[in-house]
């Protein structure tokens, strides 16, 4: 916005008073009680689901239909949570409520954290250099390979990953982490655009200082551009990284195999091994319990950037 | 790559160049950065073309044939389009998606708008942006499997409470009628944080003072909401929109945790119809003509992504 836009015209200055006490003057603040409500209930609609899959982790399958109302269940457990881990043997598992069938969660969350770090850290680092390299550096064709790039956000994911399922297939790179992060690990057409626009928006002024320091292109990038871009690097590597927590398709299909299976895959075929008609609620609510734990620490740690990242990269 | 072969001596001697010419404008030098370029770019260029480019025009090229997997793909012509068209899977599963997208993104929207005005007026929390936020981080298949035991048919607890009211208990997504709106329901539940705090964003491009100078002049929140708010956010609502507009047509994750428990082929979106034909059907020829419609109809709304982006930096900016 222009300076002018939100500059005050003398005649309107008004004394500084916080929005909720000019809102409060006069007659009942009925609309902002309701406003609070309304919050309030969001935050309730959004965290009793949470709450709810940890007390059900925390129940023994037989009381699921007795179970009484209180904040924890009746008899709480850990069972269900050291079952899911696989560090129970097969007949204690059984009479938890598991069906017998080999659960290794512990193993499909490190194989998470495997999928998920690859694709961050090196998607990251090459959309970067690439970005720096579209941003800054002359070179003949930078606009036409950076035209294609952007026409490629217009493919939806489904329509290259037939082909891509049969590319890896044949690479013979199936159930292996190779193939899984393949297509996403050396880029994403939108990490590119990103942080191209960003490099586009440091001042000239720093590089050509180092310039006459005598400190070339590739010097540049990695002691002078990158240690100034934590900030934009962050905010797209989180983005890269929520997206690859989440990743369902993909996985499935080319990492089925115990050794490269993730979380959300795992979650999948836990929930078709189910033993009786009835779902193993109480398994299936302990490994939910560990896809959500991961995200709450990534909350408090990065919270602040995480939310705040949503001011650049939501609207893409 | 084509690195080395391209190298030019030239951009070392840039400094004197640029020191020599002493001219006042910020880029008077003419370089070529070939060389170093080519080694910036050719991570991505190699996953560029090998995933990208590479499978766009084979997808095209599959959905031109009949391809199992097993044998090589063999060229039909049009004969998968044609099919496509008396197919009435196919016009199911886009009617289911339609329906689906309707339900989704008028509820979402709403609901998003209604949080994010409550936010920009009442707090500015990060904490609370934060919680809201939880829903969207979390994969998509635990937000299904979290919801098809909340309603349980049987011991649901949703399905508790309706029985502790006095009303009558639901089988939600085995019902036909409910399992869509349900699935709608759900991602809802999943993205409505994440879209408010978009809207929230666009919200604080919008001066304070005019909120100020509207409420000294004696105006109400819901005047704020109609004559500021609503109006100055048009662009990046647009925008907003369309670009869950075309999450939304994405559908899939939700769909196929849940789909064994939903009555025949009521929730078969379209994503998931395209996923049934090439991997439990393998039919990847008629799978791809099947995405190369999706896709067009995707372009299409990027396309007019791209413009209303373009729209709205030249309105807030």
């Amino acid at each position: 916005m222009t300076p002018t836009r939100t500059q005050v015209s003398p005649g309107r200055i008004a004394p500084a008073r916080s929005p909720l006490a000019r809102m409060s003057q006069g007659r009942i603040p009925l609309g902002r009680i309701a406003a609070w409500v309304l919050l309030a209930l969001a935050a309730v609609a959004t965290i009793f689901p949470f709450y709810w899959m940890v007390r059900t982790a925390l129940t023994p399958a037989a009381d699921l239909y007795s179970d009484g109302v209180g904040l924890l269940p009746d008899n709480p457990t850990m069972i269900n949570f050291l079952r899911v881990l696989g560090l129970t043997s097969v007949a204690e598992s059984r009479e938890a409520g598991g069906s017998g069938a080999k659960v290794d969660f512990l193993r499909y969350l490190l194989n998470s954290f495997v999928y998920c770090g690859l694709i961050t850290v090196v998607q990251t680092l090459c959309c970067a250099m690439a970005g720096y390299a579209f941003a800054r550096l002359r070179f003949p064709g930078r606009d036409l390979v950076f035209g294609l790039l952007v026409a490629a956000l217009m493919v939806p994911p489904i329509f290259t990953l037939l082909p891509n399922f049969v590319l890896v297939k044949n690479l013979g790179w199936l159930n292996t982490f190779a193939g899984m992060v393949a297509p996403t690990v050396l880029m994403t057409p939108f990490a590119v655009f990103f942080l191209r626009q960003f490099f586009l928006s440091i001042p000239r002024e720093i590089e050509e200082a180092a310039t006459l320091d005598g400190v070339g292109g590739w010097g540049m990038f990695w002691r002078v551009v990158l240690p100034m871009s934590r900030g934009p690097l962050l905010t797209i590597g989180l983005t890269t990284a929520v997206w690859a927590w989440k990743d369902y398709l993909w996985p499935l299909l080319t990492g089925r195999d115990e050794e490269t299976r993730v979380l959300t895959v795992a979650l999948g075929i836990f929930l078709q091994q189910s033993p009786n008609t009835q779902p193993d609620w109480t398994g299936l609510m302990a490994g939910s319990t560990l896809t959500v734990l991961p995200v709450l620490v990534l909350l408090i740690f990065l919270g602040r950037r995480l939310v705040e990242s949503l001011n650049f990269t939501g609207i893409k | 790559m084509v690195a080395s072969k391209t190298a030019t001596p030239r951009h070392r001697d840039d400094r004197e160049v640029f020191l020599g010419a002493g001219a006042p404008a910020a880029r008077p030098r003419r370089r070529d950065d070939r060389k170093v370029a080519w080694l910036f770019l050719a991570p991505v260029l190699v996953g560029f073309a090998l995933f990208y480019a590479y499978p766009t025009v084979l997808g095209v090229y599959y959905s031109l044939t009949d391809y199992g997997l097993l044998a090589p793909p063999n060229l039909v012509g049009a004969e998968n389009y044609r099919d496509l068209v008396n197919d009435d899977k196919f016009w199911n599963a886009l009617k289911v998606t339609g329906y689906y997208v309707v339900l989704n993104i008028v509820s979402q929207t709403v609901l998003a708008l209604a949080l994010a005005t409550v936010m920009h007026r009442l707090t500015q929390s990060v904490a609370v942006r934060a919680m809201l936020l939880v829903p969207w981080l979390v994969p998509n298949v635990t937000v299904g499997l979290l919801w098809m035991w909340m309603l349980d048919a049987n011991i649901g607890f949703v399905n508790h409470v309706l029985r502790a009211v006095g009303l009558g208990t639901t089988g939600f997504l085995t019902s036909p009628t409910w399992a869509m709106p349900t699935i709608a329901g759900i991602n809802t539940w999943a993205y409505t944080g994440y879209t408010a705090l978009l809207l929230y964003a666009g919200m604080l491009q919008i001066p304070r003072y005019l909120y100020e100078s509207a409420s000294l002049d004696g105006a109400g929140e819901w005047r704020m909401f109609t004559r500021i708010t609503l109006p100055l956010l048009r662009p990046v609502l647009a925008l907003v929109l369309v670009v869950s507009l075309i999450g939304s047509f994405q559908i899939f994750d939700t769909v196929a945790v849940t789909i064994r428990n939903t009555p025949g082929g009521v929730t078969r979106v379209i994503y998931y119809y395209i996923y049934e034909q090439a991997f439990t059907n393998f039919r990847m020829g008629y799978a791809s003509a099947i995405a190369v419609v999706l896709a067009l109809l995707l372009g299409l709304l990027t396309v007019v992504q791209m413009r209303l982006l373009r729209a709205s930096r030249s309105d807030l900016a």
